[in-house]
C-alpha cells in the first residue's frame, strides 16, 4: 500500500485535515474524506465537468487534480453556495427556470457559472453558450441552463 | 386551487441544487467493501484459465471470485419474451466463452475502490481469441452449434404483394441507424447490504419491484427478504435500472461476505457494459401512386442485439415493427425484424426505442417519394396522414402485446399549425436567398406517432396524517423527469390541498407491495391516473367523515386548501384534513364507523397504450470547409393530450431533442475489425454540448386528450427525440441539394465529407 500524507484543504472557508494517498484525486478526497458529496464524478477524465469546483476562484475539474496538489488553495464547492437557508442567486435561477432534471450535472454547472460570471459579469448569448459547453448535461438540452445563467447574471448585476 | 396545467417549480430541486442529494455513490455504509469487475478485453474468445493468486495476495483484498465460485442463473427477461431466446441470456459472470469487450469474467472485493482496481489488474485470464461477428446483416454463430439469428418478428396487415404489384411507383432504400445509447451523466451504482434477514439493494432505478422479485428468485430468497431502495438517480433514458450482472453480484457478495458491498461504475465501464441501443439496418420497399399516396410498405430489418439478449428481450425489435407506419394510412404493410447476436456490448432500450429508428426509415422513405414526384415535404405528408374521422384508428398489429389503436389525434390540424408557426413560404424564400448567396442551408420536416402509458396497472396509496400532511406512495420510479412534482400536482388538485403539504414516495419496495416503475413514458398516464383515483377516494372519505361531524350532507361540502366547509359558507364551521385524520385515527370512534385512517389505495388498469403525436422541423447549415453541420433552427409541434405541468413537458421535449441531435450528428459506438470498442470515453463518444444545441421552439398542443384515462394525458418523455434523426437527415439533404443523400446516422463529418466530395 502506498503511504498516506496529511494534507490540509481549505474548502468553503473551513480547514479539513485529511490523510490521503498521493494518488487520491481531489474529487474523491472532497467526497470521501471531507464528506462533501455534492461534487459529482461523471467521467473521471476531465470531459463532463460534473466535478467542477472553484480553486482560487477559477473553475477546475476536481477529477484531474490530486488532493496533495491543493494544499493552500481556496476551494469552493456547491455546498458553499447557499448561505444559511438562502439559495445563491444562481441556484435560485436554476430552480426558477427548470435548469435541471436529474440534477447530477447541476453542481458542476453552478460552479462553472459562478467562476465564469466572476470573470465576466456580462457574459451572454453565444459567448455564454461557449463557456457552458465546457460541461455536459444529458437531460435539459441546455436551453434552460443558458436562460438560468443569463437571468442570474442580470440579477447579480442589478 | 388549480394545480394541473400550471408550470410549477419542481418540489425535488432544493437538495439537487445545494449538494444535499443522495445519489448511489454518495451513500456510505459502515464496514463496506468495494467491488471491481474484471472485464474481457477481447470481443470473442474461449476462456482457458484464470489466475487469481497475485490479486489475492495484495493487502486489502477481501475476495476474488470467478463464475465457479458462484452458483447463479443467467439474467432473465423482464419484457417481450418471444420464446426461444433463453439460450441467449447473459451469465452473471462468463465461464467458458467471452462475447464482448467489457464482459464480466471475475470480481474483486477490497477495502477501497483504489485497491480493488489495483487487484483487478492482477487477475490474469488466458483467452483463446476467436473471430468476432460484427455485422448483424450476416448472422454467424452465437456459440458452437447455435445460430446468431436469435429470432424474427413479423408484423403485417393488408395484401402487401398485391399492393406492390399494382402500385404506380416503387422505391427501395437501405437505411442504417448507428449504435447509440442513453449515457446518463451519473454512471450506474449498486450497493448490497445484508443484515442476516433482509437483503437491501441501494442504487435501484426504473423497475425496483420487478428487480426485487428477479434478485430474490436468482438468490433463492423470498421477495419479502429483498428490498430495493431508489435514491436520487442521475438520468435513465431506458438503460439505467434494468437488472445487470453487477446488481446481482453486489447482492450475492453482501450475503457471502456479510459486509456491505459497494460498486460504482466508471465511465469506461459504462460505455462498454451498460446497454447500447439503435444499431439497425433496414431494407425498405415503398409502393405509391402519382399523388404520393403510399399504398404499401415492406420493410426487412436487422437489429444488432450485441453479445446477449438482456432484460428487454425482443422489445426494440417489436416496437420498431409495430410503430414504423407512424401517422400514415399505409393500407398494406409488412415488417420483418431479425434479432441478431454479434460481439458488441449487449443492447436494450434507449429513449424512443424502435421509433427513433423507425421514424428515420419511414420519413426518409416519404422524403424519397416526395423527391421522386417533385412534391413539397408538407404536401406528401398531407396526402398520407390518417384523417381525423378515421380516429380511433386500428392499425391491425400489436405493440408489446397490446393492440395498436391510435386513441385520439388531429394530425392534419397539427401539420397546418406547424406550417403557420414556421411561416413556411417566407422561410422557403429566405432559404432560397441564402442558398443563392452560396450558403449550404436546408430545411427538413418529419412527422411521427409516439406511444405512452404502457399498462397493465399502476397502484397508488394516498395517506393523510394527523398533521394534515399527505403522502402519495407509488411503485413508480424517478429518473429525474419530475415525477414528484407532477404527481403532487395531480394529488393536490384532486384532494383539494396545498401542494406544499404533499410528498411523493417512489422507488421503495418496502413502502408498497407492487409497482411497475418508470419506462415507456408511462408514469404520468398510469401513476397519474391511479393518483387521481386514490386522491379521489380519500377526498370522498374525508367528506363522509366531515358530513358526520358537521351534521351536513357530504354533497354540500367542499375541500379547499385542506379545509372542509359547507359550500357557500367559507367562513362558517370547518374541519381540516388533520382534524378528519384524527377523527378516524386507529382506535377512535370514527375509525369504528368509517374505517381507520384517512387513506386509500387504488389501481388504474390499462389494456391499451395512448398515442401522442408530433412534428419536428429543422434548419441546418453545412460548412463545406469543415464538413460540419450546425442546427440553426429547431421546432417541435407536439400534442400531449393534456399537460400536467407544461414547464416539465417542455423540458422533456427539449432534452429529447438534444439527445436526438447527438445521435443524428455526433454519437456512435464504433468498433474496429477485432471488435475493440473505439468509443469508450467521452473523447470518442461525443455528447452534444450547449454549443451544438439551438434554442428549441415548441408548439405544445392539447387538442386531442386521451379518452383512455381520467386525466386525458399522454406522455411527453419520448416525443422530443423520436424524429430528430429523420428531420436532420432531411435538412442535410436539402442543404446539400442532393435528395436522399443521407442514408445513415450519425451524419458524422467523415460521412458528410464523403457526400460533399460526391
Amino acid at each position: 500500500m502506498i503511504s498516506s500524507r496529511a494534507v490540509t484543504l481549505l474548502v468553503n472557508g473551513v480547514d479539513y485535515v485529511v490523510e490521503v494517498e498521493p494518488r487520491k484525486t481531489l474529487a474523491d478526497t472532497l467526497r470521501e474524506d471531507c464528506g462533501l458529496t455534492g461534487t459529482h464524478l461523471g467521467c473521471e477524465h476531465g470531459v463532463c465537468g460534473a466535478c467542477t469546483i472553484l480553486m482560487d476562484g477559477s473553475p477546475v475539474r476536481s477529477c484531474l487534480l490530486f488532493a496533495v496538489q491543493c494544499e493552500g488553495a481556496a476551494i469552493e464547492t456547491v455546498e458553499g453556495l447557499a448561505v444559511g437557508g438562502d439559495l445563491h442567486v444562481l441556484q435560485q435561477a436554476f430552480w426558477d427556470h427548470h435548469g435541471l432534471q436529474c440534477g447530477f450535472c447541476t453542481p458542476g454547472f453552478l460552479m462553472l457559472a459562478k467562476g465564469a460570471l466572476a470573470e465576466d459579469p456580462d457574459l451572454t448569448g453565444e459567448a455564454l453558450r461557449e463557456v457552458l459547453s465546457s460541461n455536459l448535461c444529458r437531460c435539459t438540452g441546455y436551453q434552460n441552463i443558458v436562460t438560468a445563467v443569463e437571468d442570474a447574471a442580470a440579477r447579480m448585476r442589478s | 386551487m388549480t394545480y394541473i396545467g400550471r408550470p410549477i417549480r419542481r418540489l425535488e430541486d432544493p437538495p439537487l441544487l445545494t449538494g444535499k442529494a443522495q445519489f448511489a455513490a454518495d451513500l456510505v455504509f459502515p464496514g463496506e467493501v468495494s467491488m471491481r469487475v474484471v472485464r474481457s478485453q477481447v470481443a470473442s474468445g474461449r476462456i482457458l484459465g484464470v489466475e487469481l493468486e497475485q490479486a489475492l495476495q495484495l493487502p486489502g483484498v477481501v475476495a476474488v471470485w470467478t463464475a465457479d465460485d458462484l452458483d447463479l442463473p443467467p439474467i432473465g427477461f423482464r419484457m417481450t419474451d418471444v420464446g426461444g431466446l433463453e439460450s441467449y441470456r447473459q451469465p452473471v459472470l462468463a465461464s467458458d466463452y467471452v462475447r464482448y469487450v467489457g464482459e464480466p469474467m471475475a470480481v474483486v472485493f477490497a477495502e477501497n475502490a483504489y485497491l480493488a482496481e489495483d487487484a483487478a489488474d492482477l487477475v490474469w485470464v488466458e483467452i483463446e481469441e476467436l473471430e468476432p461477428a460484427l455485422d448483424a446483416t450476416l448472422p454467424g454463430t452465437f456459440l458452437p452449434g447455435m445460430s446468431a439469428d436469435a429470432a424474427m418478428i413479423e408484423k403485417a396487415y393488408g395484401d402487401v404483394e398485391a399492393a406492390m404489384a399494382s402500385s404506380e411507383h416503387l422505391i427501395e432504400l437501405e437505411l442504417t441507424v448507428g449504435r447509440h445509447t442513453g449515457v446518463p451523466l451519473e454512471t450506474r451504482g449498486a450497493i448490497g447490504v445484508w443484515d442476516g434477514n433482509i437483503l437491501r439493494l441501494y442504487g435501484a432505478a426504473k423497475v425496483p419491484h420487478y428487480n426485487r422479485d428477479a434478485i430474490a428468485q436468482m438468490l433463492g430468497l423470498s421477495p419479502e427478504m429483498v428490498q430495493l431502495h431508489e435514491n436520487h438517480v442521475g438520468g435513465g433514458f431506458g438503460i439505467r435500472g434494468e437488472l445487470y450482472p453487477e446488481d446481482v453480484l453486489v447482492c450475492a457478495a453482501a450475503r457471502i461476505l456479510e459486509r456491505p458491498v459497494r460498486w460504482i461504475e466508471d465511465r469506461r465501464e459504462h460505455l462498454t457494459a451498460a446497454n447500447h441501443s439503435r444499431d439497425q439496418v433496414h431494407r425498405i420497399k415503398v409502393g405509391f401512386d402519382d399523388r404520393g399516396f403510399v399504398v404499401a410498405i415492406d420493410d426487412e430489418f436487422w437489429q444488432d442485439q450485441g453479445a446477449y439478449v438482456r432484460t428487454h428481450a425482443a422489445t426494440v425489435t417489436d416496437l420498431t415493427a409495430a410503430m414504423l407506419p407512424g401517422p400514415y394510412l399505409v393500407p398494406a404493410y409488412r415488417a420483418r425484424g431479425h434479432m441478431v447476436l454479434t460481439n458488441k456490448t449487449p443492447a436494450g432500450t434507449y429513449r424512443s426505442p424502435g421509433r427513433y429508428e423507425g421514424t428515420f426509415v419511414r420519413e426518409r422513405a416519404i422524403d424519397a417519394v416526395a423527391s421522386r414526384l417533385g412534391l413539397d415535404p408538407f404536401e406528401v405528408r398531407r396526402v398520407n396522414l390518417i384523417p381525423e374521422e378515421r380516429i380511433p384508428f386500428e392499425r391491425g398489429i400489436d405493440a408489446l402485446g397490446t393492440e395498436v389503436i391510435y386513441d385520439s389525434g388531429r394530425y392534419h390540424d397539427l401539420l397546418e399549425r406547424v406550417l403557420q408557426h414556421l411561416d413556411y413560404p417566407t422561410l422557403r424564400r429566405d432559404l432560397e436567398r441564402r442558398r443563392a448567396a452560396g450558403e449550404m442551408v436546408g430545411f427538413g420536416l418529419a412527422y411521427f406517432v409516439e406511444k405512452s402509458g404502457l399498462g397493465p396497472f399502476d397502484e397508488v396509496r394516498v395517506e393523510v396524517d394527523t398533521d394534515g400532511r399527505v403522502e402519495v406512495i407509488t411503485g413508480a420510479a424517478s429518473l429525474g423527469q419530475g415525477v414528484e412534482t407532477s404527481i403532487a400536482q395531480i394529488c393536490a388538485e384532486e384532494l383539494g390541498v396545498a401542494i406544499e403539504s404533499v410528498r411523493v414516495t417512489h422507488g421503495q419496495t418496502e413502502r408498497i407491495g407492487r409497482g411497475m416503475g418508470a419506462f415507456a413514458t408511462r408514469v404520468t398516464v398510469m401513476t397519474g391516473s391511479a393518483t387521481t383515483m386514490a386522491a379521489g377516494s380519500v377526498r370522498e372519505k374525508a367528506l363522509r367523515v366531515a358530513a358526520d361531524l358537521l351534521e351536513a350532507n357530504a354533497a354540500d361540502l367542499r375541500i379547499e386548501d385542506g379545509r372542509v366547509f359547507v359550500e357557500g359558507s367559507r367562513n362558517g364551521p370547518s374541519l381540516t384534513l388533520a382534524d378528519l385524520a384524527l377523527a378516524v385515527a386507529p382506535g377512535s370512534d370514527g375509525a369504528g364507523r368509517h374505517g381507520a385512517g384517512l387513506v386509500a389505495t387504488e389501481e388504474f388498469l390499462a389494456d391499451h397504450m395512448t398515442y401522442p403525436y408530433g412534428i419536428h422541423a429543422a434548419v441546418v447549415v453545412v460548412d463545406p470547409a469543415t464538413a460540419g453541420c450546425r442546427v440553426i433552427r429547431y421546432l417541435v409541434g407536439y400534442d400531449v393530450g393534456r399537460a400536467v405541468n407544461p414547464m416539465l413537458v417542455e423540458g422533456q421535449l427539449v432534452g429529447g431533442v438534444a439527445q436526438g441531435i447527438g445521435g443524428a450528428l455526433l454519437e456512435e459506438f464504433r468498433y474496429d475489425d477485432a471488435g475493440q470498442p473505439l468509443s469508450a470515453s467521452f473523447m470518442d463518444y461525443l455528447l452534444p454540448t450547449a454549443s451544438e444545441i439551438p434554442a428549441v421552439e415548441l408548439v405544445l398542443r392539447e387538442d386531442a386528450p386521451s379518452p383512455l384515462n381520467p386525466l386525458g394525458v399522454k406522455g411527453a418523455g419520448e416525443g422530443g427525440i423520436n424524429a430528430t434523426g429523420a428531420v436532420i437527415a432531411a435538412a442535410v439533404d436539402d442543404a446539400l441539394g442532393l435528395p436522399m443523400a443521407v442514408l445513415r446516422l450519425p451524419i458524422s463529418p467523415e460521412r458528410l465529407h464523403q457526400l460533399l466530395s460526391g
